[in-house]
């Protein structure tokens, strides 16, 4: 600590801040309400500069069971069961730490969704690094995949789907989401507000120690420093998926038995915020006794007991006469157990240790006192990031189809998702990479879901508004190809420093594209999680909405893969696709990034998604596939890849939509469906025919852009990834 | 027949095995690691996942639990017992089984379709493998025992043996044939929704040895 340093700016918190903590107060706060506040007051918990603009987007819907701000949000999937899910950053830890960094983010992102009482059923995680020719990269690359599957294979929860993107704005400044789905019966999924002065506080699972103190505020939500990798080390949390595989079982349990009055999980904050927010949910206050909390380490001040972000951990709010048959629940599961305060009815948390007060403070200045800020947005001028050539100009279009399928943006994943038990559960209808969305079975309900992420940083760099809102036609597309129909989305907004004009400016105008594109398909977001501060010297990362969409599928049996299938069958677009070489994966190679895209018409693309979901649900397609990074012609090698089969196409007619040859096989944009089947059926759907599936080549006709390349080359290239990992 | 799975704290597949065993036999019932009961199954088995974290070593701690206690009993008995993946662990450090299973020759767990081929048939099984600690090994002379004994129940099929197992063995049986173990999942297998239904063969097989 820099001598001279007021201890409240050391912790995060501006000179305002703390005189307005004063005021609330009504006192100076001592050391341990002013660790409290700063970690409630941190952008990480308070959301202080994203919550104005986050009202913005539509939350209701028919289908809402749970909607933001509850631990995860949740839809009705029929049958009296529903479906919960959620996405969260853990970004700054990952960069520090790879491999706990991810595996943590993983276990928190499954208390989020068995604290609401779902059980999780699979696993879903959007990565972005530097570029794949850096060996810091690769070490984060490396550390999060293996830090994923060992928390989720250990844990039994299927991972089932993701993207990774590698672009060097990320260089210093990974990016790691976790995505959850739970399943449960409606009427047993509980809340997180405390209620009954009088009911005892319950903490479950793993011993408290000084791992992760800090975190949220000296971590989170400052930006990171070179050099930081070492001395930032001890507040990243180490994770043990065993102790948690006992603790969802045991709450899981403790719930199906109605034991619980409420439950909710410790992640950032630790104990400070899942107090603070189950007092403030339920409008009581709680008193805490850091005495009865079972430590690892015994000298433990108040201060880091109330912050430790130790794993594996659950608050429970337990009626007094039930606690003896709690803890023995506890016990059977092998499960630590404390009745460490109870529910009051003061209004206040106060934090005690062996009886006598050690801080005492209003739940509505702790949790919701902090104050939120407008952002100050300015355009910047022209295009801010860098721009690397990769790509000769004038390379033959053999040469650029082969670039493109061997980016690692584009080329399978499979090096990556084999370390991943994507079938855990018996729900997987399709694994990763058979199909656009991720499909699992639901028999308790009698029908099934599809899921997908996405986020494409550069482009929405190119167009914040624009972008985002191809970030969401993507999902919808991706879901459309499954039979899948839209019934929430959750999002995780990971941006740069929102204080700057410009990180302020991409943040405000993502936000209104999800809202708009939302809106305009009448998907309600049903949670969210925003990372902020990804910015370092050199920079901010691309902006990055991750955005999951969760859709239902009425039957799983007619499940469309995305590989071509049988000679013969005719291969069809349909949608309004206009591709444009702006922010594409051609155009970053050659190096000519700008600012910049097309305005994407999300009406027609939604009419497009409903044409492709309703033919995939009556079983008329043979394959689907939305045309998405690389353009038209590498889906067209995809589909040819994944079914093993070649293909004759030719997408010259895309010129009346105003595309050269280069544009129609290379360009990007939203609303383009391949799909291939019997040439009739195609046609009634209105899809344009380009081509035949059969052979061992693959073939487009592009004018003098024609070209044609060996199954076998195509493969080789796209399955590139693992030999350069 | 009526199955029982075993439930170690850390199990990850139980459920996958129970829905497996429902759909093969006459009925399915849990077994809590604590019990010694077996409540009167006619079949065992020991699932797949990562019981007590697999802390120490995959295996070694579920090996000491009561339960494991009364399947080695009933194994001695003759009663059919099929370990999957963890459950093939168990089996080994418990010594139900010769041999042991050592990391994947790429030290990485993976996950993937793999072909089975049962001995002695030569049919060929599609079933998801998924396991960072898959590799089988046993001494020269012990495989070649096991070999003339006709112990080995199934190897990967040429191209599919990713984990680095010794003359490609997936699965194994001890002496006298009613204790089985592989590392691939047939409990995976049971339903053309999610993939094939070739695992139904290996609990037909396991099954047969009841007598």
């Amino acid at each position: 600590m820099t001598v001279g340093t007021p201890k409240h700016r050391e912790l995060g918190l501006t000179d305002s801040e703390y005189e307005l903590i004063v005021e609330k107060l009504g006192r100076d706060p001592n050391d341990v309400e002013l660790a409290m506040f700063s970690l409630l007051w941190s952008e990480h918990c308070a959301y202080k500069h994203s919550r104005k603009l986050l009202g913005r987007l539509p939350t209701e819907g028919e289908r809402v069971v749970m909607g933001p701000g509850e631990n995860a949000g949740a839809v009705d999937v029929g049958g009296g069961y529903a479906v919960a899910f959620k996405v969260e950053s853990h970004n700054h830890p990952s960069a520090v730490e790879p491999f706990q960094g991810a595996a943590t983010g993983v276990g928190g992102i499954l208390r989020d969704v068995f604290a609401i009482g779902a059980r999780p059923i699979a696993i879903l995680d959007s990565l972005r690094f530097g570029e794949l020719d850096s060996v810091r990269s690769r070490h984060l690359l490396d550390g999060a995949v293996r830090g994923i599957g060992h928390y989720g294979n250990s844990i039994g929860v299927a991972t089932v789907g993701g993207e990774i993107y590698f672009e060097e704005p990320y260089e210093h400044n990974c990016l790691v989401n976790a995505m959850c789905i739970g399943f449960a019966k409606t009427e047993d999924m509980v809340r997180a507000a405390a209620a009954g002065p009088g009911n005892a506080i319950v903490l479950m699972g793993a011993s408290t120690g000084r791992d992760g103190i800090g975190g949220a505020s000296v971590l989170a939500s400052a930006e990171l420093d070179e050099g930081d990798d070492a001395t930032k080390r001890p507040t990243v949390q180490i994770g043990d998926p065993f102790e948690e595989s006992k603790l969802l079982e045991c709450c899981l349990e403790l719930l199906a038995k109605g034991l619980l009055v409420s439950l909710q999980d410790l992640g950032a904050a630790g104990l400070t915020s899942s107090a603070g927010e189950m007092a403030s949910a339920g409008g009581v206050g709680i008193d805490i006794d850091v005495a009865r909390v079972p430590l690892r380490e015994a000298d433990m001040e108040p201060f880091e007991i109330m912050v430790s972000e130790s794993q594996e951990r659950m608050l429970a709010v337990v009626e007094p006469a039930r606690v003896a048959e709690v803890r023995a629940i506890c016990e059977k599961w092998q499960t630590g157990s404390a009745e460490i305060g109870t529910v009051t009815e003061s209004g206040a948390i106060r934090i005690l240790r062996d009886g006598e007060v050690v801080g005492e403070m209003p739940v509505e200045a702790l949790v919701d006192g902090c104050p939120l800020y407008d952002l100050e947005p300015a355009e910047p001028e022209g295009w801010i990031y860098g721009n690397r050539a990769t790509l000769a100009e004038g390379a033959a279009p053999e040469e650029e189809l082969l670039a493109l399928l061997s980016s690692p943006n584009i080329a399978s994943k499979r090096w990556a998702f084999e370390q991943y038990d994507s079938i855990v559960g018996s729900r997987t209808v399709r694994r990763p990479e058979q199909a656009d969305a991720a499909v699992l079975n639901l028999p308790e309900s009698g029908n099934a879901i599809a899921v997908s992420i996405d986020g494409n940083g550069r482009r929405v760099a190119c167009d914040p508004y624009a972008g985002t809102i191809e970030a969401v036609l993507e999902c919808a597309q991706n879901l459309a190809c499954v039979g899948a129909e839209p019934l929430g989305l959750t999002n995780c907004l990971n941006f740069g420093n929102p204080e700057k004009p410009t990180g302020a400016w991409q943040l405000d105008r993502a936000v209104s594209g999800l809202a708009d594109a939302c809106n305009a398909l009448g998907v309600p977001v049903v949670g969210g999680n925003v990372s902020l501060y990804n910015e370092g010297p050199e920079g901010p990362i691309y902006p990055t909405p991750v955005v999951a969409l969760v859709g239902e599928v009425p039957d799983p049996s007619q499940v469309a893969g995305s590989g071509f299938v049988a000679a013969g069958d005719a291969i069809g677009l349909i949608g309004p696709f206009e591709p444009n070489l702006a922010g594409s994966e051609l155009t970053k190679q050659r190096g000519h990034l700008d600012t910049g895209l097309p305005q994407p018409d999300v009406a027609n693309v939604a009419a497009a998604c409903a044409i492709v979901r309703e033919a995939v649900r009556a079983g008329c397609l043979a394959s689907a596939h939305d045309v998405s990074d690389g353009g038209l012609a590498v889906a067209i090698a995809e589909c040819a890849i994944a079914g093993g089969i070649g293909c004759d196409a030719n997408v010259e007619h895309l010129r009346e939509r105003g595309a050269q040859p280069e544009e129609a096989l290379f360009g990007e944009g939203t609303g383009g469906f391949l799909v291939s089947g019997d040439r009739a059926v195609l046609e009634e759907l209105g899809a344009v025919l380009i081509g035949t599936v059969g052979g061992e080549q693959i073939s487009i006709g592009a004018g003098d852009r024609s070209l044609s390349l060996g199954l076998d080359q195509a493969r080789e290239a796209w399955s590139s990834l693992a030999t350069r990992v | 027949m009526i199955w029982g799975v075993l439930q170690f704290p850390g199990s990850c597949d139980e459920r996958d095995a129970l829905h497996a065993c429902e759909v093969h036999g006459d009925g399915v019932r849990l077994v809590w690691h604590e019990s010694r009961d077996l409540d009167g199954v006619d079949g065992i088995v020991v699932p797949g996942g990562f019981s007590y974290g697999d802390y120490l070593r995959a295996g070694a701690i579920a090996r000491f639990s009561p339960a494991m206690e009364a399947v080695a009993e009933a194994a001695a008995g003759g009663a059919p017992v099929l370990g999957i993946c963890n459950g093939f662990q168990v089996l080994c450090e418990a010594g139900l089984l010769p041999g042991a299973l050592l990391r994947n020759v790429e030290l990485r767990f993976r996950c993937h379709q793999v072909d089975l081929v049962e001995e002695g048939s030569g049919d060929v099984l599609s079933i998801p493998a998924k396991h960072g600690e898959g590799r089988y090994y046993a001494p020269e002379e012990m495989l070649d025992e096991m070999e003339a004994g006709g112990q080995i129940a199934y190897r990967y099929a040429e191209g599919h043996n990713s984990n680095g197992s010794v003359r490609d063995i997936a699965g194994v049986t001890n002496e006298r044939g009613n204790v089985l173990g592989l590392m691939p999942h047939p409990e995976h297998a049971v339903d053309p929704l999610t993939g094939s239904t070739d695992g139904l063969r290996v609990f037909d097989r396991v099954a047969r040895v009841r007598a």
